[in-house]
Order: structure tokens, then sequence, then C-alpha cells
């Protein structure tokens, strides 16, 4: 999403980026980004939680107004839960799943195979399950 | 107190990767200038476009990734991101609005802190490529917003 961005202020269109994956977001260095500290999913604000959805593209739309240099970057003061747990667990890898994963690794890459002979080029990263 | 610390995705997507016997890392899009374009008019007087990694949740939706324009009303009930990588044990996808921002602009439009929201949005497929990113689809959703005269786009990766 950074790319497109990216190429939308080189043509001419000012955009703004609203998204819980910080690191990347920064890596690919983008003009405005409203950040959530949420996991990944729902970057607008909890599920059914229709005031802090609203409040979320409000600050959106205020960033919008007030950032006047690229890699202009707010933080939400929203906090998911009280814990670390879904920071910890998100794409864990440890010995409760290891061979689970070596195990799917290789069913994608028959699936990839059969889906570059079939001349389908598209593939999306690797879902979290 | 617990320490908070944003989770380190590349990190975490690298070590998943080599976890599934993928040799090469993923290289991650990193630049060291970004572009940056003004506003050409104030936000109550500006279209917004929105942008989702969200596929339409029809057949076509599901089976092809691509580009994909749908109508802002009626907000569709339900988006197709199983594909998607995002946090799938710890939260869910069926509140749209929880991603995808539609309710909440024409709420805005309605009490005209934007000018307006756009007739469409669009449907911007992650890729594991960046080159199809940035020479197919990158170009289309330009392309779509011209269309559009939007003023403003507002991207909303899951």
């Amino acid at each position: 999403m950074g790319l497109v961005a990216r190429h939308l202020e080189e043509h001419g269109i000012p955009t703004l980026i609203i998204g819980s994956a910080r690191d990347i977001i920064e890596h690919c260095g983008v003009p405005r980004f409203l950040y959530l500290d949420f996991p990944l999913g729902n970057p607008c604000g909890k599920p059914y939680d229709k005031e802090m959805q609203f409040n979320v593209i409000k600050k959106g739309i205020s960033l919008l107004q007030t950032s006047t240099a690229a890699n202009s970057i707010e933080q939400l003061e929203y906090s998911w839960a009280d814990d670390n747990a879904w920071r910890d667990d998100y794409s864990k890898v440890d010995d409760g799943n290891r061979a689970e994963l070596a195990r799917r690794g290789e069913d994608r890459r028959r699936q990839q195979a059969a889906e570059k002979a079939a001349g389908r080029t598209r593939a999306a990263m690797i879902a979290e399950g | 107190m617990t320490e908070v610390y944003d989770v380190p995705y590349m990190i975490r997507t690298r070590d998943y990767y080599r976890a599934q016997g993928y040799e090469t890392d993923y290289v991650w899009a990193h630049n060291s200038e970004t572009p940056f374009t003004p506003l050409s008019k104030p936000v109550n007087e500006s279209k917004i476009g929105v942008i989702t990694t969200s596929m339409p949740d029809t057949e076509q939706g599901r089976k092809e990734r691509r580009v994909y324009s749908l109508p802002v009303s009626p907000i569709p009930k339900s988006m197709y991101t199983a594909e998607l990588s995002w946090h799938h044990t710890v939260t869910h996808t069926d509140d749209v609005s929880s991603f995808l921002p539609l309710e909440q602009l024409k709420r805005l439009e309605n009490s005209g802190e934007i000018g307006e929201q756009a007739d469409k949005f669009h449907c911007l497929p992650t890729e594991y490529s960046q080159r199809n990113t940035t020479k197919n689809d990158a170009p289309e959703i330009l392309n779509r917003l011209q269309e559009d005269e939007v003023d403003i786009a507002i991207l909303v990766p899951l």
C-alpha cells in the first residue's frame, strides 16, 4: 500500500494511510500515516465500536489538514488490550508449530508451482493462521 | 505495567517464511526519499476516495486477485479478506467498518467536514511481487481515482 501511496503522490494526489504495521510503512516511507497500535485487520478501530471507528477517521482528516511534509506520522491513543499476548502471538514460530509450518511450506510450494504452470503470476504474502 | 512495543512485522514475517522452508528472505520496499503533495483545496471542499486491500466478497473477487471498483452505497455487508495477512487468531473482519471507512466518511460528508465521498472505492490486491504493484496496480488505481476526480486518497491496508 505504501508503494501505491507514493505513486499517487508523485502524480499529484495527496494520500493518507491508516494502518497498524508501523515498521513496514516507515521502512517504505510514505507521505502521511495514521498509526493504530492494533492487531492487523481492524485499522479503523475495534469491530462494532462505531464511535472509535468514527474518531479514527476524524483523526485522519485532521492529519491531512495539518501535515506539511513527507513522513508525517501520528499515533492514535487507543490500545487493544492490557497485555502483550496478541503482540507475541503474531506469526509465532516455536517448537509447538515448527513441524506444522515446515509441512505447510511444502504444500504451499507445490501449490505455487501449479499456479505458475497454469500461468497465474499473482501471489499474496503468506497468510498468518 | 507491561511494556508496550510495536509488533516487528518485518522480522516476524521473515522468520515465518524461514520456518516454512523459504530460503530467500522477502525484501521490503525501502526508500530514502518520499514524495509529498500538499492538499489542493480545504478538506471540507475535497472529494475523497478510499482504497482497501480487501477484495469483493463475490465468486470473482474470491477467485481473482486484481484491482476492483465498487460503489460506496450501499455499503457492502462483507468483504473477502481470508487470504490477507491479518491477525486471524485474535480478531475478525466481520464488521466492514473496522477496516473500510465508508460509513465514517458518509457521516463526515453529512456534517460538512469533508466535501464529499467519491461514488466508488477501489480494491488493491496485496502482492508478493512489488513489480506487480508498481507496474500494474498503482497506475491502474491512479487512473481510476483520476476518473473519479478525487482530491484526496485514503488508503487502508488490513
